[in-house]
């Protein structure tokens, strides 16, 4: 490229009339452009920046751990404090909620909303190991629904918290769940059995009810079931004329429950868990849809008690 | 500073330059004025936008334009647009941007001349210099001037006028995003909220630098619209060309009258530098710092004219045309740049994407349902053998003012539903709730079915109570298990 040289050294590109910096590659010469001033100065400031970015905060990788900065951040550092602000946060809450009746949560809608996060939150920690993550239960293994409206000890929101508190069948715990079905292996022979379990079926009418069956109930059921199978809260004795059961309604699965029952256990949490939380689990389960109406509450209340005699039908 | 030097030995090269200041010169003509009447319209539309008032009623804001991030609702005018409608401002931008290929293929970065806020603040700030140091010869000389008293306090008054302006730069854009009056009174009694403060103090800053010191190198430097804008011109495009055919050799009037053949029109007298806002000579040809304002076209007109020769020697026009010029064709109107294919198609996708919007604001309901089945666990047996499904409903009201709204059941025969709040002792096909203004209400909704009701799928269909009677239906699915459970 043609460049003339002026005595002041300048080297002139003369077809843009612009000053070459010196720089030439296979004959092609660089010319000076220059950039603005303050790009340059812009340029040193990031520099400047990064230097005391590296001294004030975790910058350099090394072999152990990195370099922590003379300000002692870290991310972490934050993660826990904002988890210590979370949980300063919720203090308030846990402090109201343990104030509140738990049968008065249903008047305060902003508690009630925060103990049904904190309740579902609390099921799926605690709970969903026995009665699944969405509180479905397991009928093999007798773990009982939440979400129906049959309840074995009571479906309000006192008899749940109560439930919760002190477990079910719990020998330590000199509480109300203790109900015991005795055994019948041996007492009844297969004739009796095939009765009875004929009159138990016929409570929910699945099968025709006989005299023998009737009279084995009569004699040996009723005082937990009911005469006709509605069973008994205060006992856990479980109501045999709906279609729910809690081990399977088939022949051989009611058979089998009478000779030899399984009654499962549910341990107290009242020791395990703080009473906010309790009461948070209360509030949950009791909106999973089958939740009844506390008995005190339903004089003032225009919705009445949802649990009826089986004959809902449309 | 890393300065390599000659290879031949000498000064140091420069490597970096301090910016040049241009001192642009007065200047009046048809597109001066034009500049005047388009800063005058958009920055009127800037300030004022957030005062104007519209009664939406009681349950929303009265504010014409409100993007109001914290409920999440824009509202503008009689549109208010909800998140799920983003679509809309996405619209929007898409026309924004072909509306940008439109202006650029048919008039050149008109844009960048005229409308864009670095252009328009910029050219406020240059008339603060005018204002307070005086045109162009002045600035020169005051900037030339050693530093004392005098010009200590020229430049503090100068800059303050450059801050109060900033400042209302900043604070207005704020004022977009909660109720102006509100803000604006909150603000000065220092109750705002502190990200108010922030936006105003970044802003204000950026104004201050963009507008009073950096001026054309935000242009030229910063700014990527210049090298993207290369592949959207072509030589059909308007843009502001110097038509070297017609003006060189360049010479005074005295030269050119002594020797008319070899001089042409133009009399190098620098008008059309000395006016230009970036600091460029147009004659050197099409260059980045080039933003198409046209002040030097008003320039080098009334010098023609004084010098008593045809106007039109720096003008609008495409490169086509110029070159058909120098070839001796007659001057084409500027208007038959605007009409060609790329243009005109331009302009039909712009206008359908916008016709598609209009519509789709047209046919919107105010009324939307979406329903979600409970999955976990999918159905329930109930104590009398009866089935119960859960569904989460939500329940979308858009208007501003409460409406009852009716979910009915269509299809599954025999369900009834009920919701937490209505229990299930008032069951029915239909149930009514009430949504609030402009809100979204979750419900979850119980259908029972009775016993033996096999899986199917059915709707749930709401409809406001209103005399408008919108409604929306959400299919969705009964689910069912075997008998005898």
């Amino acid at each position: 490229m043609m460049a003339d040289k002026p005595s002041d050294g300048k080297r002139i590109d003369d077809p843009t009339g612009t000053e070459l910096v010196g720089h030439e590659w296979d004959g092609i010469e660089e010319l000076n452009t220059p950039l603005p001033r303050w790009w340059l100065w812009t340029f040193y400031l990031t520099i400047i920046w990064s230097a005391v970015y590296v001294v004030l905060y975790p910058a350099w990788p090394l072999i152990e751990k990195g370099t922590e900065g003379v300000l002692g951040w870290s991310s972490r550092g934050d993660l826990i404090d904002e988890m210590g602000a979370a949980d300063a946060a919720r203090q308030t809450f846990r402090e109201q909620l343990a104030a509140i009746d738990v049968d008065k949560l249903r008047d305060n809608p902003d508690l009630l909303q925060q103990a049904l996060a904190g309740g579902q939150a609390a099921f799926k920690v605690n709970c969903t190991q026995c009665h699944g993550s969405g509180a479905a239960g397991n009928q093999k293994l007798g773990y009982p629904n939440l979400n129906d409206d049959d309840w074995i000890w009571g479906g309000d929101l006192d008899a749940i918290h109560y439930t919760i508190a002190h477990g079910i069948r719990q020998d330590e715990d000199n509480g109300l769940r203790q109900g015991v079905m005795p055994a019948f292996d041996g007492a009844f022979d297969a004739a009796q059995l095939d009765a009875v379990t004929d009159h138990v079926l016929s409570l929910s009418k699945k099968a025709q009810s006989n005299a023998i069956g009737a009279q084995l109930y009569a004699d040996n059921c009723v005082a937990c079931h009911g005469a006709s199978g509605e069973g008994d809260r205060a006992q856990g004795a479980p109501r045999l004329d709906d279609a729910i059961w809690l081990r399977g309604g088939s022949r051989a699965e009611i058979k089998a429950q009478i000779l030899n029952p399984k009654m499962g256990a549910m341990p107290g949490w009242e020791e395990r868990l703080d009473p906010a939380t309790v009461k948070m689990l209360t509030a949950y389960v009791h909106s999973l849809g089958g939740g009844e109406q506390t008995v005190a509450n339903t004089a003032d209340d225009p919705v009445t008690e949802p649990e009826v005699d089986g004959d809902e039908q449309p | 500073m890393n300065s390599p030097k000659p290879v031949d030995g000498g000064d140091e090269l420069n490597l970096y330059e301090s910016r040049k200041t241009v001192h642009n010169q007065r200047i009046d003509g048809p597109f001066r004025r034009f500049k005047w009447f388009v800063m005058l319209v958009t920055l009127g539309i800037y300030y004022v936008t957030p005062w104007l008032r519209w009664d939406r009623g009681p349950y929303a804001p009265d504010q014409a334009v409100l993007i109001d991030l914290a409920n999440r609702r824009f509202y503008m005018f009689g549109i208010e647009i909800w998140p799920h409608e983003f679509y809309f401002v996405a619209g929007l931008l898409i026309m924004a941007g072909i509306g940008l290929f439109l202006v650029t293929s048919a008039v050149g970065r008109a844009w960048c001349g005229y409308a864009c806020p670095q252009t328009v603040w910029t050219d406020l700030f240059q008339h603060v210099d005018r204002f307070v140091d005086g045109d162009r010869n002045a600035r020169i000389r005051l900037d030339k001037a050693p530093w004392g008293p005098a010009k200590v306090a020229r430049r503090g008054f100068k800059w303050s006028i450059y801050l109060v302006i900033s400042l209302i730069t900043g604070g207005a854009w704020i004022l977009y995003f909660a109720d102006a009056p509100t803000l604006f009174r909150d603000f000065f009694t220092l109750q705002a909220d502190p990200v108010a403060y922030a936006t105003v103090g970044i802003l204000t800053a950026t104004t201050f630098v963009f507008g009073g010191f950096m001026r054309e190198q935000v242009c030229v430097y910063m700014c990527p619209w210049p090298r993207i804008q290369t592949a959207m011109l072509d030589e059909k495009s308007l843009i502001v060309t110097y038509k070297d055919w017609r003006g060189e050799k360049r010479g005074s009037v005295k030269k050119a009258a002594k020797n008319p053949d070899e001089f042409g029109d133009c009399i190098d007298c620098n008008q059309c530098v000395a006016v230009c806002p970036t600091g460029i000579d147009i004659r050197e040809g099409q260059q980045i710092g080039c933003i198409t304002c046209a002040l030097c076209i008003d320039a080098c007109d009334r010098v023609m004219k004084e010098v008593g020769r045809p106007r039109g020697l720096i003008d609008y026009a495409t490169l086509e045309a110029c070159d058909a010029e120098a070839e001796g064709a007659p001057p084409q109107p500027a208007w038959k740049a605007l009409l060609r294919p790329r243009t005109i198609a331009y302009t039909l996708i712009w206008a359908s994407i916008g016709g598609a919007m209009l519509f789709a604001l047209g046919v919107r309901s105010h009324t939307d349902l979406s329903v979600s089945p409970d999955r976990n666990p999918p159905f329930m047996l109930l104590s009398d053998g009866s089935v119960r499904n859960a569904y989460t409903l939500k329940l979308r009201n858009m208007e501003s003012r409460p409406r009852d709204m009716e979910i009915a059941l269509s299809g599954l025969p025999g369900a009834m539903m009920w919701t937490d709040t209505i229990g299930p002792d008032n069951a029915a096909r239909t149930q009514i709730v009430a949504v609030p203004a402009d809100a979204t209400k979750t419900v979850r909704a119980y259908v029972k079915a009775s016993s033996g009701t096999a899986a199917q799928d059915f709707s749930f269909i709401l409809t406001s109570q209103d005399e408008q009677r919108e409604s929306d239906e959400a299919p969705t699915r009964f689910t069912a298990g075997e008998e005898g459970q």
